[in-house]
C-alpha cells in the first residue's frame, strides 16, 4: 500500500497514532536551532562581548559573577522577551490569516498594531506616563482595536474580505488619530513615541518576560487544540461544519487567542513591523505544506524578530536601531526574494 | 460503512411501505429563513431510507436551504430536523459528521494540497488529539480514492486538476468521512456534460452498490428524472409532489413547478421521463 504523500504516521499497539509531516518537522528543529543561535549570539553582542562558548558556561550557572549580571540580568531577559515576542506575533498572524484566509488578514494590516501605538501615545503623549503604564496603554489599545474589529466585521461569522476591509477601515482611523497625537506632543515625548512606535527591545528585563510567558504558556496549547479544525476550516464554512468541526465556536476562540497574543507582544516590544504579516508566509513555503502551519510560524516569527535585533547590534552597534526597522527591511526583502524565486519555479 | 440493505427497485410499490416506517433522516415543519427573508414555511419532508433522493424545483424555490437544513448548516427557525429520532441541532457535531456527509457548493481546496491529504482529511470525524492517523484511515482514504476513480491522482496537486476530477476529488473526501448519508448540493454545477454524467453515474453506482443514502440537489429535471429513485419537487418554499419519478412527473406537474409548457415522453436509454419542453412558437400562442 502506498503511504500518503510527505507524512509520516506514527502508531503503537495501544490504538495511538499521530501524523508527522516530515518536512514541517525539520523546519521546525532548524528554526528552532536558528533563534537559539541567534540568542546566544545576541547575549554576547553589546558594549562587552562575550564569546558564545562563555554565554552558555554561563546560562548553565558556571560563570563569572560579571558575566553572570551581563548575561543573566541584562541580557537574557531581552532575548526572552524578544523570542516570545516573535513567537506570539507569528501565531497570532498565522491565525489571522488563516481565519480570513487571506494574507492580508493580518494584524499589521488589520490596524491591531496601530490600536495598540494610540493606547502607547495616549499615555505618553496626553498622560507622560511610565513605561510599565505605556505597556498597560497599549495592551488595551491593542484589546480594544481587536474587539471593535471583531464587532464591526461579524455577520454571520468573520467573512475574510469583510474582515480585511474593516480592519483596514479600523486602521486609517486610528493612524489618523495617531498622527494628531503626535503633533500634540512635545520634542522629548515625541521622539519617546517614535522609538516606541518603530518597535524596539531596549532595555526589556524580566518583568516583561513573565506575563508573556505565562500567557503563551496559556495560548499556546490553547490554540495548537483548535489547530485541527481551523485546518478543516481551510477548505470553507460549509466542509468543515459537514465534517463536524463547530466552526463558530474555534473561530471565536482563535481570534480572541489572536488577538491577546499580538497586543500582549505589541505593548512589550511596541508594533515591530511585518513579523505577523512575514513569518506565516515564509513559513509555509518553506515547509510547503498545506494548512495554518502554526508550529512553524511561531518558530518563524522568533527567529525572525531575534535575527533581526541582533543583525541591528552588529551592525549598527548596541542599541543604535530599533528592531522594527530590521524585521521590516529582512522580513520585507526575504517574502519578496521567495516570491520572485518562486514564480520562476511555477509555484505561485 | 453502511449497514442497511441493498436498496428495492424504485416504484411504486414500494411508497407505501416507506411512509410506514420511519427513515433516518426527516424534516418536521420546519420554518427556513435567512435572517428576515423567510425561504419557506411549514416544510416537512422525509428522506427514504436507501433512496437516491433528488430535490428539484427552479431558482430560489428553497432546495439548497432545504439541504442546508437537513445537513444542519442552517437552523430552522421553527420546526426540528430528525437524525435518527434526534433533533438534529442537539447531537455532538462529530457524531452527526460520523452519520450525515455534506458536499457543499462552497468548497476550497487548500493551495498545494494533494489529492490524497484532502481526501484524507474527510477522515476528520472518526480521529482525535491521540488518534490522527489510524491504519483504518489509510484504508478507507485509498478505497474512497478507488472507488471515485482517482487512485491514480493521488500525489497530484489538486489545482492542477480538472473540474470533473476535482468534483471526483470532493466527493472521495466526503466518501472517506464513511457516512450512511451522503447530501450533495448541485455536485454537477459547472461541469461539462460528459463530467456531469461521470458525477452522477458514480453517484448512482454509491447508491446501488453500497445502499448510502443519497441526497442531491440538481438542477437538470431530465438527470433528476433519470437517476433518483425518489424526486422531491420543490416550488416557493412547498413541496408540490414527491416519488418515485415514474409516478409524478408528468406534463402538469413541470407546469406547475417550473412554469414551463412542454411534453414528457419516454427516456430511450431508461425508459425514466425525459422533458422535452414545447417548441416556442406553441407556448407564445399558449400564452396568448
Amino acid at each position: 500500500m502506498k503511504t500518503l504523500s510527505r507524512s509520516r504516521a506514527v502508531r503503537t499497539p495501544g490504538g495511538l497514532s499521530l501524523r508527522l509531516d516530515v518536512r514541517a518537522l525539520i523546519v521546525v528543529v532548524l528554526l528552532l536551532a536558528a533563534a537559539l543561535a541567534a540568542g546566544v549570539a545576541l547575549i554576547g553582542t553589546g558594549d562587552a562581548k562575550i564569546p558564545a562558548s562563555d554565554v552558555l558556561e554561563t546560562l548553565a550557572g558556571n560563570g563569572t559573577a560579571y558575566q553572570d549580571f551581563i548575561v543573566n540580568e541584562l541580557r537574557l531577559p531581552r532575548v526572552l522577551v524578544g523570542l516570545l515576542v516573535g513567537a506570539s506575533l507569528g501565531l497570532g498572524g498565522a491565525l489571522f490569516q488563516a481565519v480570513s484566509r487571506n494574507p492580508l488578514g493580518s494584524p499589521d494590516v488589520l490596524g491591531l498594531s496601530q490600536g495598540s501605538t494610540a493606547g502607547a501615545l495616549v499615555v505618553i503623549v496626553l498622560m507622560s506616563g511610565s513605561a510599565t503604564q505605556v505597556t498597560v496603554g497599549a495592551l488595551i489599545g491593542g484589546l480594544v482595536t481587536g474587539l471593535a474589529i471583531y464587532l464591526l466585521a461579524w455577520k454571520q461569522g468573520v467573512h475574510g474580505y469583510r474582515l480585511v476591509l474593516v480592519g483596514i477601515g479600523v486602521s486609517a482611523i486610528v493612524t489618523a488619530v495617531n498622527g494628531y497625537l503626535l503633533t500634540k506632543a512635545d520634542l522629548v515625548d515625541a521622539a519617546r513615541a517614535v522609538v516606541w512606535m518603530t518597535g524596539s527591545l531596549n532595555g526589556r528585563d524580566w518583568e516583561q518576560v513573565w506575563p508573556l510567558l505565562w500567557l503563551c504558556a496559556v495560548l499556546v496549547p490553547l490554540v495548537l487544540a483548535g489547530a485541527r479544525g481551523l485546518r478543516m476550516m481551510e477548505m470553507g464554512d460549509d466542509v468543515a461544519n459537514a465534517l463536524g468541526v463547530r466552526v463558530q465556536r474555534v473561530r471565536l476562540v482563535l481570534m480572541v487567542c489572536a488577538v491577546l497574543l499580538t497586543a500582549t507582544a505589541t505593548a512589550a516590544a511596541g508594533p515591530v513591523s511585518f513579523v505577523a504579516l512575514t513569518a506565516p508566509q515564509l513559513a509555509r513555503r518553506l515547509t510547503r505544506s498545506p494548512g495554518p502551519n502554526l508550529v512553524p510560524s511561531l518558530c518563524m516569527g522568533a527567529t525572525l524578530l531575534v535575527t533581526a535585533d541582533w543583525a541591528s547590534q552588529r551592525a549598527f552597534g548596541a542599541d543604535q536601531l530599533p528592531v522594527g526597522v530590521v524585521t521590516g527591511v529582512l522580513g520585507g526583502g526575504y517574502l519578496l526574494w521567495l516570491l520572485v524565486t518562486e514564480r520562476r519555479a511555477g509555484r505561485i | 460503512m453502511s449497514t442497511s440493505t441493498k436498496p428495492d427497485a424504485s416504484g411504486s410499490a414500494n411508497q407505501n411501505t416507506r411512509r410506514s416506517t420511519v427513515n433516518r433522516l426527516s424534516a418536521e415543519n420546519v420554518t427556513l429563513a435567512y435572517d428576515q427573508r423567510v425561504i419557506a414555511e411549514q416544510l416537512s419532508v422525509e428522506i427514504p431510507d436507501n433512496s437516491f433522493t433528488v430535490i428539484v424545483g427552479p431558482n430560489a424555490c428553497g432546495k439548497s436551504t432545504l439541504l442546508r437544513a437537513l445537513s444542519r448548516m442552517l437552523k430552522p427557525s421553527q420546526g426540528r430536523v430528525l437524525l435518527d429520532g434526534q433533533v438534529i441541532q442537539s447531537m455532538p457535531a462529530k457524531k452527526v459528521a460520523r452519520t450525515l456527509g455534506l458536499l457543499p457548493q462552497s468548497s476550497i481546496a487548500p493551495d498545494g494540497i494533494t489529492v490524497a491529504d484532502l481526501v484524507g482529511r474527510g477522515r476528520y470525524p472518526h480521529q482525535g488529539i491521540l488518534r490522527q492517523w489510524s491504519a483504518e484511515d489509510e484504508r478507507v482514504v485509498q478505497e474512497s480514492m478507488a472507488q471515485t476513480g482517482v487512485a491514480e491522482l493521488a500525489d497530484r496537486y489538486v489545482d492542477e486538476l480538472s473540474g470533473g476530477q476535482r468534483q471526483r476529488v470532493w466527493i472521495a473526501m466526503a466518501l472517506a468521512q464513511q457516512t450512511p448519508l451522503l447530501l450533495l448540493d448541485e455536485p454537477t454545477t459547472y461541469l461539462d456534460i460528459q463530467h456531469q454524467i461521470d458525477v452522477l453515474d458514480l453517484c448512482a453506482e454509491l447508491h446501488e452498490t453500497q445502499g448510502r443514502t443519497l441526497v442531491a440537489v440538481l438542477h437538470d429535471l431530465n438527470h433528476a428524472a433519470r437517476y433518483a429513485t425518489h424526486l422531491v419537487a420543490l416550488r416557493g418554499g412547498r413541496v408540490i409532489a414527491e416519488g418515485a419519478p415514474n409516478d409524478i412527473v408528468t406534463a402538469e406537474l413541470v407546469e406547475e413547478v417550473f412554469g414551463l409548457r412542454c411534453q414528457i415522453i419516454d427516456d430511450p436509454e431508461t425508459g425514466t421521463p425525459l422533458v422535452v419542453p414545447a417548441a416556442r412558437k406553441a407556448r407564445l400562442t399558449a400564452a396568448s
